[in-house]
């Protein structure tokens, strides 16, 4: 792999619509959740129940940034969350929707 | 019950946010490191085995009672198990047992001296997903490896990663416990693993099980632990160790892995008959939690367990607390204070500022160290025993046949965090 020069930021556009990637399970824990990908094997945290919500209503929302609102994220800590979701991004955790195909 | 640990007072509150590793200091609803010794049998008498292998013990979980244990996994999410043993292939339902895991959302990441590895075996491995296989060596070489895990042991492990490799496996790795006599190979070990495009991951010599008695003799001395932990800060992102190394943290620079003592806290063992202990490295009565087999299962033992609740809390007490690099170290491994008969709550006999050295020195010496009830030892010759018990140098101490086993496996080595 080259060194990746792009930050990690670029690979994440939270206006799009993602989904907790299908082969990716989240194991709920006193202080967020455990979310293991089967596929790659990793291992990786929620540090909080604010953010398991976030990442398991992804799918039902138009984009991320719609579902941080919809889980009431304050605007002050979102960046924080589009960090903590573009990092997910990277590792494999989420992944980007398909296009939704509106009947 | 008696407790275990130094008292600590009534378990503080977990706190929200913070690092993980304060988090996981409180446990987790399930465990992230399980580790799973499906027998105790196994073909090779390796002088420093963690769990005194040998001979399979009548009382071994049936195929029926494994496959419970596996639905139960699957509802508690523990999404992978460590297998192990004594030698698991040998197990003559291994090969069901591994697809039944695999199809119940348990991964497998299983460790084998590579006995049963044909080429038919590494062939249906490299087709199957969510397997993870490590093949044990002690040595870079046959002389280094034979004297502790016994001779041929070398040429099996090596024929064994032949096949893996020429079978298309991907990502299987080559798991080291680090002694007195092989750390000065690890750059011998990564040209071997490269060779087969395989991954090192080396793990630390605790002395559990029969490596309680050659522990003074293996264990790395203190220059050597320096030049490994130089080597860790050099190479440690393209090797695993899990938990392996932490108190060589105390050095100066964290290391890569988790640093923390997991036992009882997100690692724990199930072992050939059920029991439940903190740790691999923790066979003996004081760190058994329950067996699988009473009523609640694994969950209730996980969950329920006093022994568990007592170790999930952060130690507030003892000397290493008042340490300058109690943080990065943590007093380093509960198995190994325990087994040199050291308390708990006070430095590791590896500690790198020298407290533990002084700590076993001023042993008394009429202390009777712990020891397993448990033995699962060969009682006679074994072939192709190791020699390293041989040595002129030992005492002539004529225990029979040194008893066989699987190597040391840290429980936490290859944990990706993040
Ligand atoms: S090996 Fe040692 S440090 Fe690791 S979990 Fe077991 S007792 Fe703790
Ligand atoms: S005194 Fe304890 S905390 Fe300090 S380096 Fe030694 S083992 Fe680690």
């Amino acid at each position: 792999m080259t060194t990746p020069t792009a930050p990690a930021a670029d690979l994440f556009d939270p206006d799009l619509p993602w989904r907790r990637a299908r082969s990716v399970a989240l194991r709920p824990e006193p202080f967020g959740a455990l979310v293991y990908h089967f596929g790659n094997r990793k291992l990786s945290f929620l540090k909080s129940r604010t953010l398991v919500t976030v990442v398991e209503t992804l799918a039902d929302h138009p984009s991320a940034t719609a579902t941080l609102v919809a889980c009431g994220v304050p605007e002050a800590q979102r960046p924080a969350y589009v960090k903590a979701l573009a990092d997910l991004a990277r590792s494999q955790m989420i992944e980007r929707r398909p296009e939704e195909v509106r009947a | 019950m008696t407790a275990v640990l130094p008292s600590r007072p009534a378990a503080p509150e977990r706190p929200t946010g913070g690092r993980l590793v304060d988090q996981f200091e409180y446990g987790l609803d399930a465990p992230i490191c399980l580790t799973w010794e499906l027998t105790y049998a196994c073909n090779l008498a390796c002088v420093h085995c963690l769990s005194s292998s040998g001979r399979r013990d009548p009382r071994e979980l049936t195929t029926a009672e494994a496959e419970g244990v596996i639905d139960e996994l699957q509802r508690m999410q523990v999404f992978y198990v460590n297998v192990g043993g004594g030698e698991p292939t040998v197990r003559p339902d291994f090969w069901h047992l591994l697809d039944y895991a695999i199809g119940h959302d348990v991964g497998v990441k299983f460790s084998t001296n590579g006995v049963k590895l044909d080429r038919a075996r590494a062939e249906q491995l490299a087709a199957t997903d969510y397997v993870d296989v490590q093949i044990s060596l002690d040595g870079a070489t046959a002389e280094v490896n034979d004297r502790v895990r016994g001779t041929g042991s070398f040429a099996t492990a090596t024929k064994a990663l032949e096949n893996l490799a020429e079978a298309g496996m991907k990502d299987f790795k080559v798991s080291v416990v680090v002694t007195r006599e092989n750390v000065s190979q690890l750059d011998d070990f990564r040209t071997l693993t490269d060779r087969y495009g395989a991954q090192l991951r080396i793990t630390r010599f605790r002395p559990s099980g029969r490596g309680a008695d050659v522990w003074d003799q293996l264990h790395p001395t203190q220059a050597q632990q320096r030049e490994l932990y130089a080597w860790l800060l050099a190479n440690g992102d393209r090797v695993l160790t899990g938990d392996s190394f932490f108190h060589l943290s105390a050095y100066g620079q964290a290391l890569p892995g988790l640093n923390l003592c997991g036992a009882g806290r997100v690692v724990c063992l199930i072992d050939p008959v059920g029991d439940v202990y903190a740790c691999p490295f923790a066979i003996h009565e004081q760190f058994l939690a329950g067996n699988v087999r009473s009523e609640g299962g694994f969950q209730r033992v996980w969950q329920q367990s006093e022994l568990f609740a007592e170790l999930r809390s952060p130690q507030t007490g003892g000397a290493c607390t008042r340490c300058a690099h109690f943080d990065a170290c943590r007093g380093g491994c509960m198995a190994a204070k325990f087994f040199t008969g050291l308390p708990l709550d006070g430095p590791d006999p590896e500690c790198v500022q020298g407290y533990g050295e002084t700590a076993l020195a001023a042993r008394d010496l009429d202390l009777v160290k712990p020891k397993s009830h448990l033995d699962h030892s060969h009682t006679g010759p074994v072939r192709g025993q190791p020699t390293l018990l041989g040595m002129p140098a030992v005492p002539a101490a004529s225990t029979p046949a040194p008893p066989a086993r699987i190597c040391d496996e840290s429980p936490l080595a290859g944990l990706q965090l993040g």
